[in-house]
């Protein structure tokens, strides 16, 4: 166990260190997987935001003598194209730069709209009780009933694709998971001393959640929505393969994935680049959301 | 058996609240798309044709009424008619069924047939290079795309190596593919499941006392601790069947499978509603009717299931 503790700790681990402290690091231990994990979220998420001008090329100029070129330092037009040039001669590791902001944008404000709504309903229906719990936990298990992929196609379908409407359904997709974990927290809470004697000196309804109830559940909800996160990206990618995601021409890795089968016999990496970032993401984040819940809030395990 | 009768009648209510819950999302779906009368008329039909079209389907009527007639219609069985094949929309749908539930039982078997000796011999061999080998591979089974499994699939196993066709439906040869793609979430799932309760098998008290009377390992494993680490292993298997019908979507336009799933995508392409809202609407049945089969079965095996 020691030659994983991280330099720094080592470092200003005085010998005198209390038993506590030393439990609390042991418990804060970053294993090597999850730190390679942040690492790499981190490098996404700058990925994200620099896109603009870190890309080597710009997504969407098409290139025709430069079609479908293999991965290459000096391609037909020239440039270095690292994971090679698509259909229409488009640089793929441009474009899977650029795929990182729909992929983290859309990903992120769905998980805001789905924790915000599940949240809200978790709150309420454990706080109120009674028939407004019987409402939304009777909602929620019925959509729990159903797979929300089919009903995501339809109302996409509907609607018309677009990042607004992927953004609410793929939110709308994930409130249940929030609503039922801070539900049974809340519960918890309501009958707690601190919660009675803040009702006895008058406290509001929206001071109690704001002030008293919201502090104690947020790690819990920092952990669903890391959670959510990972499902929220893997969502809004198949959405966009099966074509009712983001629209082409911008560049999303569901959508290149797609593009990209067609030529899977003669230009493998134009699907597989796309897929092998958004898989590792996948992977990374649903991780990164496990040790964060073993670290933070043990109790959800059996969730 | 007391405690039977409440059991089902409160599952089957809640199964019946969810139904109701899915057909109401379909028609307020189905009333956001807008008018359909333009899309069953050519273009140039007069407008007295089209008010007799909307007479004819009841359009011109009060919502509620309208929502009355839809849920009788659906308790008849009648979705409409499919403006693409031009025949009704559940005879267009059942035709198509035959093929997912093939790609399901398949994934489904599969999935059962790898994922619970994977998962006891995980156990058995607890922190060897094979269980954390296992465990890794589970690991990216449950949280890789499917769509982009399937894609890999066909790059390595079919394209590369050749041992299997790329898509359609035909012999035993072309499910595999299909199959291991959908049931990999499954498949993931139930082999971590089964390692983890087999493992909180072992620690019980009458394994101890199995292993202190001298029985042998392979009777330990096949008499004490599958037998009790059964019931979390036959939900968890249940439960993903369930969760089978969702992925066969992506699955089914992946491979290009002729189920439900893809005709549910292609259909939206058509615009053609009524095979769209028959085809979401069959899956929600089924899922729904799995699920409640599930639950019984459930109570059947653990009396305390029932009294909870």
């Amino acid at each position: 166990m020691v030659p994983s503790t991280p330099a720094s700790a080592r470092a200003d681990a005085a010998p005198a260190a209390l038993p506590r402290v030393a439990r609390r690091r042991r418990r804060l231990r970053v294993p090597l997987l999850t730190a390679i994990g942040l690492v790499f979220v981190l490098l996404l998420g700058l990925v994200a935001l620099t896109a603009p001008w870190i890309a080597p090329q710009d997504p969407t100029r098409q290139s025709l003598r430069g079609r479908l070129a293999a991965p290459t330092l000096e391609g037909a037009d020239g440039r270095a194209h690292l994971f090679g040039t698509d259909h229409l001669g488009r640089d793929v590791l441009s474009r899977v730069m650029w795929g990182s902001r729909v992929s983290l944008s859309v990903g992120f404000a769905a998980v805001l709209v789905g924790g915000i709504m599940g949240s809200t309903l978790g709150i309420l229906a454990g706080f109120r009780g009674g028939w407004a719990d019987s409402i939304i936990m009777t909602i929620a298990d019925a959509q729990l009933a159903f797979p929300f992929i089919l009903l995501a196609i339809g109302i996409i379908a509907v609607l018309g694709p677009s990042f607004p409407t992927l953004i609410v359904v793929i939110g709308l997709s994930g409130w249940v998971a929030y609503a039922r974990v801070l539900r049974s927290q809340v519960l918890t809470l309501r009958s707690r001393e601190f919660v009675d004697a803040i009702r006895a000196l008058g406290g509001s309804f929206p001071r109690i959640i704001l002030q008293h109830i919201l502090p104690n559940v947020l790690s819990t909800l920092v952990v669903i929505a890391t959670l959510e996160l990972a499902r929220a990206i893997v969502l809004e990618a198949t959405l966009s393969f099966l074509g009712l995601g983001i629209q082409p021409p911008t560049p999303s890795w569901g959508g290149m994935v797609q593009e990209g089968r067609e030529y899977l016999d003669s230009a493998w990496w134009i699907s597989t680049v796309p897929g092998l970032v958004l898989m590792a993401t996948s992977i990374i984040v649903s991780r990164a959301g496990d040790w964060l819940r073993d670290v933070l809030d043990p109790t959800l395990r059996g969730e | 058996m007391r405690g039977l009768v409440p059991f089902v009648s409160y599952r089957l209510f809640r199964a019946l609240i969810a139904l109701w819950l899915v057909s109401t999302v379909v028609f307020v779906v189905m009333r956001l798309s807008g008018d359909p009368v333009p899309l069953l008329l050519p273009p140039d039909a007069p407008p007295s044709e089209m008010e007799r079209v909307r007479r004819d389907l009841g359009l011109d009527r009060a919502l509620p009424v309208q929502y009355a007639v839809f849920l009788g219609n659906l308790l008849r069985g009648d979705f409409g008619r499919s403006i693409h094949f031009r025949e009704p929309a559940a005879r267009v749908v059942m035709g198509y069924l035959p093929a997912t539930f093939e790609l399901a039982l398949a994934a489904f078997g599969l999935a059962v047939i790898i994922a619970i000796p994977v998962g006891l011999i995980s156990a058995m061999y607890r922190n060897s290079v094979v269980d954390h080998t296992v465990m890794g591979l589970a690991l990216v089974g449950q949280s890789a795309p499917t769509f982009f499994l399937g894609i890999l699939f066909i790059l390595l196993l079919s394209l590369q190596a050749g041992l299997f066709p790329t898509s359609g439906r035909g012999d035993w040869t072309n499910l595999v593919l299909p199959a291991l793609t959908l049931g990999a979430f499954a498949m993931a799932s139930i082999a971590r499941l089964t390692r983890s309760a087999v493992l909180e098998v072992m620690r019980a008290d009458y394994i101890r006392t199995a292993r202190a009377k001298g029985l042998g390992e392979a009777i330990i494993v096949a008499k004490h601790t599958l037998k009790n680490a059964a019931i979390p292993i036959v939900t968890i298997t249940g439960l993903q069947f369930g969760t089978l019908l969702g992925g066969a979507v992506v699955t089914e336009t992946v491979f290009s499978w002729p189920g439900i799933g893809r005709l549910a995508v292609q259909s939206i392409y058509n615009r053609d509603y009524p095979v769209v809202q028959c085809a979401v609407f069959l899956s929600a049945v089924a899922f729904i009717v799995i699920n409640f089969a599930i639950d019984l079965i459930y109570g059947a095996l653990d009396p305390r299931i029932r009294a909870g």
